[in-house]
């Protein structure tokens, strides 16, 4: 099993037409992901491979019985986009976009309180469920079908963790990652709440940078509420003070969001912090072994 | 992005946010004409991007025309050192001349995202004129939020509660309310990410009114504002990392010796952090993102190499989207033209990284392979030894 996606999900490709959109459509397809719809507004009744187009969401969805969405459309686009998949009740919406303005993200997350849509990104990688369902941009092959959870702020370095873990041997149950912008749509603690509760989960790795306080909020939550073992890495120890890096939300600002400060609250809720990126996987093969 | 206080003040005035009457200056004798047709008392003001420009010696009042003669002289052209330029400062090439206030009270205002609600807030206080960071540090009780729901818009009663906590009567409580409504609609209507006011001001005729005013705008919503790119202020930022933006690199200079070369803005924290954790020293952080191409990876060579100290570099790629073997052929053809002389350390992995290793390998170029992460690190940092 596994968290939020499976073999029954059927999804819809919102941006189905533009570059990223097509060829992330074609490598999701390729790694099983049941894809059914494409939408692109004024191209509805075309197809993309045999996949038929619809003009909007709603209409994708009745005509497909979609029940989940990948967003590659245009940052400026995404706010209607992702509005429209949250008033078609899907259940699990990823937007991959990067660029989103900050206040757009406001008011989506105002808009997502109370409603059945579970938003993953923006600006983010996406979800696997290895074997069974990919909902984004990530490289299928390093994966391996297993029961560690991944979640994680940041694409290639997710990466890089999963290859670790498939290495030593360990696979994944399901890797999310949330992305790197100020208000993602998902955070860690959903997460970590959907792998405590997931039967098939063992384990969970947590990969966080610097920026905001999500990483300190999540530590406090696995301490009260998670029986499974977390092990977490911290990038950016070496980063400087209000330099945005790369992603929108990787800012120390007002001497705040550090990486020490950040490792110094996941140590002190229990939760064992890698030292070095290179050592995510062991990391966790560590905690899980020596019990 | 960061803006100047004046370009701050002219965007809050078109949404009705009082601020002091003034115009920024190029010259001493700009200065001058501007204080001229103001009046009276003025403040000659540094304009840089950085705050604490008052200790600093970058802002005066000046009471005649020749001591804004005088003030505008000294300050144009100095070396502004102040708790946010560190150590090495920074030329002042404007000044804002405004005019100046009766100050009867100093008062803190400030809107921003509060990442863990995901709302715009805004945080009042009557320290005004101090840091804001040590008064949530050492006096948190006398700071007052408020988080503002993004469809309803702030809440007016709520607000009067703030203004009477900051024991604002008679009116002045009003025009507190006015003032933060005003500054709200600028905040949402320019997609600010930042809109501090400190000092807000009162002044003896009962006015309330911005006496600073730090704006910072999101980048991400440019192309809502098109007109915002001619804000930026080239003298404010980094040449190198102005010139990486245009080939969609995100480059950022450090002061170690190691550069670094890397997909993804997290893997190159990483990367930056396991060179220092092996006793190296980035020298840069550069993500040259998910499209990476032979003419970026070209660019980014150069725009490492521009800094001097650097003495050796590491690439570091994970092949997700990014195939390693266009990376390789990017990398071999980018260091036969740049002409690389100090020693690379090349880590390949996920997508195609076999043959992106064969690659390398059939070059003949004296580039170091590294297959595992820290492998890659020590070698680097071997290198400068």
């Amino acid at each position: 099993m596994s968290i939020w996606i499976n073999k029954n999900t059927k999804v819809m490709v919102q941006g189905i037409t533009g570059g990223a959109g097509q060829f992330h459509t074609r490598a999701c397809k390729e790694y099983g992901t049941n894809i059914v719809a494409g939408v692109t507004p004024g191209k509805g009744g075309q197809n993309f491979e045999g996949i038929p187009v619809f003009n909007s969401v709603a209409e994708a969805k009745k005509e497909t019985g979609a029940n989940a969405s990948m967003i590659f459309v245009p940052a400026k686009f995404c706010y209607s986009a992702i509005k429209d998949a949250i008033d078609a009740e899907l259940g699990i919406v990823v937007c991959i976009t990067e660029g989103i303005p900050t206040l757009d993200m406001v008011k989506i997350k105002k808009y997502l309180e109370g409603k059945k849509t579970r938003l993953i990104g923006p600006n983010c990688p996406g979800i696997i469920s290895p074997g069974s369902c990919k909902l984004g941009i990530m490289p299928g092959f390093i994966h391996k079908e297993g029961r560690i959870g991944v979640i994680s702020r940041s694409g290639t370095l997710t990466y890089e963790a999963v290859d670790q873990l498939t290495k030593l041997g360990l696979g994944q149950s399901t890797c999310i990652g949330i992305g790197g912008d100020p208000v993602p749509g998902t955070n860690f603690i959903d997460c970590l709440q959907a792998f405590e509760a997931d039967p098939e989960t063992d384990a969970v790795v947590m990969i966080g940078e610097i920026g905001g306080s999500a990483e300190e909020d999540a530590a406090r939550f696995v301490k009260a509420n998670m029986k499974k073992p977390v092990v977490a890495f911290i990038a950016g120890q070496t980063a400087p003070k209000g330099k945005r890096m790369g992603h929108a939300g990787a800012i120390i600002s007002g001497g705040h969001g550090t990486a020490a400060e950040k490792i110094e609250a996941l140590e002190s809720c229990g939760i064992k912090v890698s030292k070095s990126p290179g050592d995510i996987g062991e990391t966790l093969y560590a905690r899980i072994t020596h019990r | 992005m960061k803006i100047h206080e004046y370009q701050g003040k002219e965007l809050l005035k078109k949404f009705g946010v009082a601020v002091p009457k003034g115009e920024v200056a190029f010259t001493v004798d700009e200065a001058v004409k501007i204080a001229r047709e103001l009046g009276g008392v003025v403040v000659v003001k540094a304009q840089i991007h950085a705050g604490g420009r008052g200790k600093g010696g970058g802002v005066k009042i000046c009471k005649t025309l020749n001591e804004v003669k005088d003030a505008a002289g000294k300050i144009l052209g100095m070396k502004l050192v102040t708790h946010q330029t560190g150590p090495e400062g920074k030329i002042v090439k404007k000044l804002l001349v405004e005019k100046g206030s009766n100050i009867a009270r100093e008062l803190y205002l400030g809107m921003t995202l509060d990442r863990t609600n995901s709302k715009v807030t805004l945080m009042a206080s009557s320290e005004g004129g101090m840091e804001i960071e040590k008064v949530a540090a050492e006096n948190p009780e006398k700071i007052f939020k408020l988080a503002i729901d993004p469809f309803g818009g702030i809440d007016s009663v709520a607000v009067k509660n703030i203004a009477g906590k900051l024991k604002l009567s008679g009116g002045l409580d009003e025009k507190f309310c006015g003032f933060v409504s005003a500054l709200y609609k600028a905040y949402t209507e320019l997609d600010a990410s930042l809109a501090e006011i400190n000092p807000l001001v009162v002044t003896k005729e009962g006015e309330v009114i911005a006496l600073d005013a730090k704006i910072n705008l999101d980048d991400n919503a440019f192309f809502r504002h098109p007109e915002f790119t001619a804000l930026l202020d080239p003298d404010e930022e980094d040449s190198m990392e102005l010139q990486a933006k245009k080939f969609d690199l995100n480059y950022i200079s450090l002061n170690g010796n190691i550069g670094c070369m890397v997909n993804g803005a997290g893997l190159a924290m990483a990367t930056m952090d396991i060179i220092k954790l092996y006793g190296g020293e980035p020298a840069n952080f550069l993500d040259v993102g998910g499209g990476a191409t032979k003419e970026n990876v070209a660019e980014a060579f150069k725009i490492i190499l521009h800094d001097p100290k650097v003495k050796a570099i590491l690439i570091n790629i994970f092949g997700g989207i990014v195939k390693c073997d266009m990376i390789a052929e990017g990398i071999v053809a980018a260091a036969k033209e740049v002409n690389i002389k100090v020693p690379l350390v090349v880590r390949l992995q996920g997508t195609n990284c076999e043959i992106g290793a064969g690659i390398i390998k059939k070059s003949g170029l004296n580039i170091i392979s590294a297959n595992g992460f820290a492998e890659a690190a020590k070698k680097v940092v071997n290198c400068i030894k």
